[in-house]
């Protein structure tokens, strides 16, 4: 801003000349058009190797180990998917996935808000204690704990089970716990006193009356206990050994150790396992952006 | 706390009942998953327990071991490594994304979703399809590099290009962070930015001088997350280079998995459980004490 700003008589920054509103409008045209170039490159960047992905799970081999890559298959070839399942049942690994995902949900929907009504408005003694207790077993790693789980479940006889998947989340999660009492706390206990006046016991106002007014909450927690579960990782790596147990993620891997070098196979398997979580976040999209910005966690 | 006029009464005692039945499944679950296992933990980092062979109780002898292990030293350097190059790329990318996509525009939710879908990848899927691009001969990455003629590392084959793949990869991964960021950047009040303006700060030094301290806790509350995230990396290493190529992914908590699940070292893993615990524990609060000196909280604390 090198124009003359002192003479706009009274009227301080407001007047300005006619000039001056053009290179304004021209700034911020520029900006905004900067801004444009800038986002959609970028969004070439993190978009293209999920197209690369799927083009590639579509290309015969000579367009495969070519330089320079080529970027539109032709002809398109979709045999790599019924391949795949002569390779390995993949359709098992999702209904195996499906069911460890929903067990894993269902105990979290149990134990979380039920664990963080009770902190939140139920009096009871050493409530805040134990509370603080269950916080501060969130900075463990799960590094520490993980050995003595695992005798623990060797013990029961649960190795190559999906139990020690699914039945720790009916036991609660700290980090769950935590932000639904922060939601419990900001409901105001007029709608509580007026059931208990109706008589309403315990059980039924936590379920008639409490449950209902955390759901934007809950879903977020649903949401994130998909994601992690149908992710999860090292806990089938340990825990699950036979190939029919297994679900997608881990029997990716093995798909992986075993079929390497074959590009467009691999990438068809990482596709069907893509695609359930893909789908998933464009139905419930408006409760992850909400469930992030709530909680603070990353997906 | 809401019940402040009722704690001096006495305890009802239905609702203590019905309080301590709420909570019990997450006690118990306290108990038997965290706080028994990390007693186990300790008292077997003391032991050679191993499945196979008859316990001694060997005392500290694996942490003197563990101290001259050099596979121990070479997985926490690596693994330093990562998270020291990492965590400024990954924030750097996060809030660069974030700064971008804070406008008032219908295509913002579009640009959002797409930058974010990476996060939610699962991570063996998008490992493996990082191997593709990342693949020295015919991979994505290299081509492009090509046209412009410059001749790619071998990436994940090479020594020296291994971690830094991986903390490319984990870039790709910033959307999570992204939208924090995102959310804080909203949470900055306008007039600051309209009172500068008027002051006729320039865009540049509005943003070192507002966004950059409003954003601070967010900041820290990301780099605190990050920065514990790094020092776990393990899926990434196991499914793209199992470690190699000669032990230069091989990082910290991967080295603990090998020892507890491949050779059954339980003792000596519980050991490594439990400096790697200890340690993460003192970097985390020694960036709370640090973070009194840079994150501006509105509240209490005026310039």
């Amino acid at each position: 801003m090198t124009a003359s700003m002192a003479p706009a008589s009274g009227a301080g920054a407001i007047r300005l000349t006619i000039g001056q509103r053009l290179l304004r409008a021209w700034n911020r045209w520029i900006g905004a058009a900067l801004r444009y170039i800038v986002l959609i490159t970028l969004g070439v960047v993190f978009g293209f190797p999920f197209y690369w992905l799927v083009t590639t799970s579509l290309k015969v081999d000579t367009q495969l180990f070519v330089v320079p890559p080529v970027l539109f298959p032709d002809p398109i070839k979709w045999s790599n998917y019924p391949r795949l399942f002569e390779y390995l049942p993949f359709h098992l690994f999702i209904l195996n996935t499906v069911a460890i995902t929903a067990l894993t949900i269902g105990g979290i929907v149990f134990s979380c808000p039920l664990a963080a009504y009770s902190f939140a408005r139920l009096r009871w003694p050493a409530r805040n204690t134990v509370f603080l207790g269950i916080l501060a077993t969130m900075m463990l790693p799960e590094q520490v704990t993980m050995i003595p789980q695992y005798l623990l479940f060797s013990r029961m006889d649960w190795i190559d089970t999906w139990r020690p998947l699914w039945v720790p989340a009916w036991f609660g999660s700290a980090f769950y716990i935590f932000l639904l009492r922060q939601f419990f706390m900001t409901i105001p206990s007029e709608l509580e006193d007026a059931a208990k006046i109706d008589g309403a016991g315990y059980v039924t106002t936590y379920v008639r009356i409490m449950l209902p007014l955390v759901m934007p909450a809950l879903t977020a927690v649903v949401v994130f206990t998909f994601i992690g579960s149908w992710n999860n990782f090292l806990g089938p790596l340990i825990y699950v050994n036979t190939t029919m147990k297994m679900p997608i993620s881990l029997a990716l891997r093995l798909f992986q150790s075993l079929h390497d070098a074959e590009y467009g196979l691999m990438m068809a398997a990482s596709t069907i396992t893509t695609i359930p979580v893909v789908l998933l976040f464009f139905f419930a999209q408006r409760y992850f952006i909400q469930g992030i910005v709530l909680t603070g966690l990353k997906g | 706390m809401a019940a402040t006029e009722h704690t001096r009464r006495q305890f009802n005692r239905r609702e203590v009942i019905a309080g301590l039945l709420f909570a019990l499944p997450a006690i118990l679950g306290i108990l038997i998953f965290q706080l028994g296992p990390l007693v186990v933990s300790l008292g077997l980092s003391l032991t050679d327990y191993d499945i196979l062979t008859k316990t001694n109780i060997v005392w500290f002898q694996n942490y003197k071991r563990l101290a001259q292990d050099p596979l121990v030293l070479k997985s926490a350097v690596n693994t330093l490594y990562v998270t020291a190059l990492g965590v400024p790329l990954q924030l750097l990318t996060a809030l660069s994304l974030a700064l971008l996509l804070n406008a008032e525009t219908k295509a913002m939710a579009f640009f959002r979703t797409l930058y974010y879908l990476p996060a939610i990848t699962p991570t063996v899927a998008a490992a493996i399809l990082w191997r593709w691009i990342l693949q020295s001969q015919w991979g994505l990455l290299n081509s492009a590099l090509g046209l412009v003629g410059i001749q790619g590392p071998l990436w994940l084959g090479s020594e020296v290009w291994s971690k830094p793949s991986i903390v490319l990869m984990s870039l790709w991964g910033q959307g999570g962070s992204m939208l924090i960021f995102l959310a804080g950047l909203k949470g900055i009040p306008r007039q600051l930015y309209e009172a500068a303006e008027i002051d006729g700060a320039s865009r540049w030094y509005r943003f070192i001088r507002i966004t950059l301290p409003m954003l601070s806790p967010t900041i820290f509350f990301l780099m605190v997350l990050s920065i514990i995230g790094n020092l776990k990396v393990f899926t990434e290493a196991y499914v793209l280079t199992q470690g190699g190529p000669l032990n230069s992914t091989l990082f910290y908590v991967y080295n603990l998995f090998n020892n507890a699940f491949v050779y059954f070292r339980m003792g000596y893993a519980s050991a490594l459980a439990w400096v790697f615990f200890i340690l993460v524990l003192i970097l985390t609060l020694a960036q709370f004490r640090l973070a009194d000196r840079w994150v501006y909280y509105e509240v209490g604390g005026a310039e």
